[in-house]
């Protein structure tokens, strides 16, 4: 059986990223490794109380020699213009969280909507990442 | 702290763009929501995304009106005005540019909008009910054997 444990985000700062996931959006630190013998590479993962099984990576934007010097402005560039990733996060009121995370300073691009699956809002990590909430319509 | 990119800044105008399309949004609210001064904005947005601002929201309201072609059956004009377009003459000239088809025609090549909605089953149930007829009791004409 396969299934999903982790996925990666890109973030221009991890405290920045810290301090966002888990303040202003409630999610809860699962890992917080610093390697020194790996140049001081921090591995980083936040996921929601009660789903401790899967996580979101924070990944800092690595230099040479990881990604050499001009794709890492590339990288870089394409997360501040939220061309880099979207996570989709599920919830049962959408209206209740988008008012939690807003009176916490969350910048959302879109405002609670119905949709046919549901009603979804999204918005913004200070990268420029972008982050659907959805609430599914029952079937 | 790392710095962000300046086109964190002009991302901040697109996502204004795309929420905000249907209100009489200007070039200098747009520069705002980036924080620059609206001769540089409009130069950087079109280095950082392709295109200028104007455009930008101008595909975005055409987006947004073939979205509406497709999915409702509102008069043309309407959808015109609703996604913050506001006139009819060059909403045509611009769709039928952007789409190879006047609004009308592309609304045409779609099947009608009532195929899409998502109408809940107890309406469907309730007012989709036929009237029962025994044929002995009234002349009607309705479903039924023949």
């Amino acid at each position: 059986m396969i299934r999903i444990a982790t996925a990666q985000l890109w973030v221009h700062d991890q405290e920045e990223a810290l301090a966002f996931y888990t303040k202003s959006v409630g999610l809860e630190v699962r890992s917080d490794v610093t390697l020194p013998e790996m140049g001081n590479f921090r591995w980083l993962t936040v996921s929601p109380a009660g789903q401790e099984d899967v996580a979101i990576v924070l990944m800092a934007i690595p230099g040479p020699p990881v990604l050499d010097a001009e794709t890492e402005a590339q990288v870089r560039e394409l997360t501040a213009k939220g061309a880099a990733g979207t996570v989709f996060l599920t919830t049962d009121d959408c209206d209740a969280a988008y008012a939690e995370l807003s009176a916490r300073g969350v910048e959302f691009n879109e405002e609670p909507t119905d949709r046919p699956y549901g009603r979804d809002c999204g918005f913004r990590d200070p990268s420029g990442n972008n982050i659907r909430l959805t609430q599914l319509r029952e079937m | 702290m790392a710095p962000h990119p300046p086109a964190r800044h002009l991302l901040r105008a697109k996502d204004l763009a795309d929420a905000r399309y249907a209100e009489p949004l200007t070039v200098a609210e747009l520069a705002a929501a980036a924080g620059l001064s609206r001769a540089h904005f409009s130069r950087q947005f079109r280095r950082a995304f392709g295109e200028s601002p104007h455009v930008y929201l101008l595909t975005r309201r055409l987006e947004r009106a073939a979205t509406l072609l497709r999915t409702t059956d509102r008069a043309i004009a309407t959808i015109c005005f609703d996604v913050g377009l506001n006139s009819l003459g060059s909403f045509t000239t611009s769709f039928t540019r952007m789409f190879g088809l006047t609004p009308a025609a592309y609304r045409a090549a779609f099947p009608p909008a009532a195929a899409h909605a998502i109408v809940p089953g107890c309406v469907l149930r309730a007012y989709g009910r036929p009237q029962h007829r025994t044929f002995r009791e009234d002349g009607a004409q309705g479903p039924g054997i023949a």
